[in-house]
């Protein structure tokens, strides 16, 4: 195991190196460095060629440049002689300095969107290969399709057209015509009765109630000027701690499990409780306190699942957990919208931003500027969102498919157990094995993977600094980039290979 | 609870499948033929290859192909004077065409020639990108699995450092050397930094593949590496290329399109429908057809080309399909469940053994209510 550890790494450092000799040449041949000086009409033009063509070393072939590059490199990993060196930019800011921000930027940018990606799109996989074949199944095959066949680009224009505009357009006036109502009334209950399946009779009750609920809540929204003044309110808090108790329960344990029954309902008692007593504390917090907090949640929770305990105390204690984080993320939802308000004044009534990564010079509490984040990011993690979670819906659909066709979940069924506890535990985990090899890969691409996304939206994350550098013909922050997103890459390939023989033990690494 | 639903009627394609495939194989068929049988049967994957052929005639006949006029009386550099504002002249009912049915640019240029020549533009690339990565793909990773040792370890090295430059740089760099190489010259660039995918796939294959018997009956007739490669094993390895590179094709006309987007793909006066979108997205709210009618057949050409390369996969592995929850448990085989079962096979979860009972399943994904 060490033996192959360290060959794969030996190995990894040779690729590395070849990669960065092909990006280089290629990014160096790829245009004229000095085409805005040669055109540019300042009277000591001749000095700042000169000056570029000294600090870059442009005299030097590239293979010789891409030496001196690599040195720099080295430095960093054997700190000999001056540290880390990865070249300036054309306005000599040096790489290694942007790039850590650049980094930030982006991180911040795709995790949200990953993730979500990620859960919804092998939930929504599992469902459908549930119901296989299925009206339901096809919708959702055509909408993957059709998710799939969209560049990038055109998600992320489309977006800032109707969704920003068209919703910063509508708070202006926020009331739904009866027209509007029925629309959202008939798509929702036509959506909710594909997910609901049965027969026709059945499709009908649930389409006309799925429907009339939808419309009446908007309908309330509409005339409270809920979409101005958001909040969830005592009630829906409620209703939605009860829900997620539920949820989490008949998930995890089955519903016939009273001990998580007990687990998962003082877990959500103690948040409401705190819905009602902690207000004061989240009023005064800031980013550092609220993430004490979430971590004292799910401590809490533990502590819950810990005591009520029984034979079973692990899956108590995780009910709890999982409770706790859920439900006191809805309370801080709650918190969080009733800023709303306060925030519109501050942009003018037009809350929904299409460029950057924050309004500038904006002064608030944690509350501001997280709706100022949410803002902003809305619209890019949407689009990330839209273009990958379709293709986790294949894979899981497809991995779920082939693992409910083996015969050990034959035996689990034979065996009598309860459906859930087949679906859970013997499909769901092993269904996994493959999806986590794929997650592993596509989290090393990740990073390079929002170019245009970052160009679209004037995110000044990683792609915009490689390509204000392709522009350019800046050859330092174009290997900038690509040492992230080379290392990313390859590290976690490997890692990808190392979990896949941990979970899997029929698979060996050599 | 008795017995398994399995004579119940079923909507799926599944059954015919299996009936048709066991029927053929006895009249002595040869498997590309009960494949592509198989590929026919699939109605959306045909409907998909005939629009995606007819968006390509259609194309190729209205503006010709290189020195060839085609019908249509406008040429995509031709600038002409404005009419109605440049705004689409194509009214469907009833149907004329007029003068610029999808309307005309800033400058004047005819918008429906634009963008039949971009549709051109997008499918060569999408076609060379295909075949070039598919050619160095099933070389490279022929060879490294036919031959293993350190000839494997070289070229799978090799294929690493390509994969560790995403696609999207090494394109955008390539495109800006060589935009001025035109579509043909883009789509070879791109394919040789795409093939790295089928490459991979045809190694495994291949790995698999040569230790069966018929390879090693092959060897012992004497036949040459040459020969086992491309008439032996390639011919059993060409499913899982076909469907990759369908599905790279795929790829190939969003890759192009955001090179394209990005400016760094094909330049103007060439037209590609990437490049069109990003020459117009300023004028959405003012002009939205100039943005709409590239976005249309993007999406067209994209949707097509994913459709059958799904009818491909399926045509070659039919095993998905033939997945039915019904006939893995015991469900109730009331009068109502046989009428919901043929209505749709949806029911996701089976009552629990004791029928009644609310059920454990309640609240797990997919928990479905069609099985009571």
């Amino acid at each position: 195991m060490v033996s192959y550890i360290a060959r794969r790494i030996g190995v990894s450092i040779l690729v590395f190196i070849a990669a960065s000799f092909i990006m280089y040449v290629l990014a160096a041949n790829s245009g004229d460095p000095l085409q805005d000086l040669e055109g540019s009409n300042s009277p000591n033009k001749q000095a700042l060629i000169e000056a570029r063509i000294h600090t870059q070393h442009l005299d030097l072939p590239a293979p010789v440049r891409w030496l001196l590059w690599l040195g720099g490199v080295a430095r960093c990993v054997v700190p000999v002689g001056g540290g880390c060196d990865l070249g300036t930019t054309f306005q000599n800011q040096a790489v290694t300095q942007l790039l850590p921000q650049a980094t930030l930027a982006t991180i911040q940018l795709v995790t949200l969107a990953f993730v979500l990606a990620v859960v919804l799109g092998v939930a929504l996989g599992i469902i459908t290969a549930l119901r296989a074949f299925s009206g339901f199944d096809y919708s959702i095959t055509l909408v993957s399709f059709f998710l799939f066949s969209l560049p990038s680009f055109l998600i992320a224009v489309l977006l800032k057209s109707f969704i920003a505009l068209g919703y910063n357009n509508f708070l202006a006036d926020p009331t739904l015509s009866p027209l509007a109502l029925a629309v959202w009334g008939i798509v929702v209950g036509l959506v909710v009765q594909l997910v609901a399946g049965g027969n026709f009779r059945k499709r009908v009750i649930t389409f006309l109630i799925a429907g009339a609920v939808t419309a009446l809540i908007l309908w309330y929204m509409s005339v409270t000027q809920w979409f101005i003044k958001p909040s969830l309110g005592p009630v829906v808090v409620i209703i939605f701690c009860a829900a997620i108790a539920y949820g989490v329960v008949a998930l995890l344990a089955g519903t016939r499990n009273r001990k998580a029954w007990i687990t998962g309902g003082i877990t959500a008692a103690i948040a409401i409780a705190c819905y009602f007593g902690l207000q004061w504390l989240l009023n005064m917090s800031s980013f550092g306190t609220l993430i004490i907090l979430a971590v004292v949640a799910i401590g809490v929770g533990l502590l819950v699942g810990f005591f009520v305990g029984g034979y079973d105390r692990g899956l108590m204690m995780r009910i709890g957990a999982l409770t706790a984080f859920l439900t006191s993320g809805v309370v801080v939802l709650d918190r969080l919208m009733r800023s709303w308000p306060a925030y519109m004044d501050l942009t003018n009534d037009r809350p929904l931003a299409t460029v950057g990564a924050g309004t500038p010079g904006l002064n608030g509490d944690v509350w501001i500027t997280g709706l100022d984040t949410f803002t902003h990011f809305l619209l890019p993690t949407m689009s990330l969102l839209l273009i990958s979670f379709a293709g986790y819906t294949r894979y899981s659909r497809s991995g779920m498919l082939e693992v409910l066709n083996q015969d050990y979940v034959r035996t689990a069924r034979a065996k009598g157990l309860p459906e859930r506890t087949v679906i859970v535990r013997h499909a769901f985990r092993n269904m996994l094995i493959p999806i986590t090899t794929l997650v592993a890969t596509d989290m090393g691409a990740l990073l390079g993977g929002a170019v245009i996304t970052e160009y679209i939206f004037s995110i000044s994350g990683m792609g915009q600094l490689f390509i204000a550098g392709l522009f350019r013909t800046d050859v330092n922050p174009i290997m900038g980039y690509f040492i992230v997103v080379a290392i990313t890459a390859i590290t976690f390939n490997f890692l990808a290979d190392l979990t896949y023989s941990a979970l899997d033990p029929r698979v060996r690494v050599r | 609870m008795s017995t398994i639903q399995g004579n119940l009627p079923e909507p799926g394609v599944s059954d015919g499948f299996e009936l048709a495939e066991t029927e053929k194989t006895e009249k002595g068929q040869s498997q590309g033929r009960i494949i592509f049988r198989r590929f026919l049967k699939n109605k959306v994957a045909v409907a998909a290859l005939i629009v995606y052929v007819a968006v390509l005639v259609f194309s190729i006949s209205a503006i010709g192909l290189g020195p060839i006029h085609g019908w249509w009386h406008y040429t995509y550099t031709q600038l002409n004077p404005q009419v109605n504002q440049g705004a689409p002249t194509l009214q469907l009912w009833p149907f004329s065409l007029g003068e610029h049915p999808f309307g005309q640019d800033r400058i004047g240029k005819d918008y429906f020639a634009l963008t039949m020549r971009g549709i051109q533009n997008s499918v060569l690339v999408m076609v060379v990108l295909g075949v070039v990565a598919t050619v160095i793909g099933v070389i490279v990773g022929a060879i490294a699995g036919y031959f293993r040792g350190w000839v494997d370890a070289v070229l799978m090295r090799i294929t690493d450092i390509f994969i560790v430059i995403p696609a999207l740089v090494i394109g955008a760099i390539v495109g800006r050397t060589a935009g001025g190489l035109g579509a043909l010259g883009l789509a070879v660039l791109l394919a040789f930094v795409s093939w790295m995918v089928i490459a991979r796939l045809v190694r495994s294959e291949f790995l698999a593949l040569r230790e069966r018997e018929f390879v090693e009956a092959a060897r012992v007739a004497g036949a040459s590496d040459a020969r086992i490669i491309f008439r032996h094993i390639l011919p059993n390895a060409i499913g899982v290329v076909i469907v990759a590179s369908t599905l790279l094709i795929a790829a190939a006309i969003l890759l192009e399109t955001a090179i394209s987007y990005l400016g760094f793909g094909i330049k103007p006066p060439d037209s590609s429908l990437g490049l069109l979108i990003s020459q117009n997205q300023s004028a959405f709210t003012t002009r939205p057809w100039l943005f709409w009618w590239p976005a249309f057949f993007i999406v067209l050409l994209a949707l097509c080309v994913n459709f059958v390369g799904d009818g491909l996969r399926e045509a070659f592995d039919p095993r998905q399909q033939r997945f039915s929850l019904k006939r893995t448990r015991e469900p109730e085989p009331t009068e109502e469940e046989a009428a919901q079962a043929q209505a749709a096979v949806a029911a996701a979860e089976p009552p629990v053994s004791g029928g009644a009972s609310t059920g454990s399943g309640d609240g797990s994904p997919g928990s479905g209510t069609g099985a009571r």
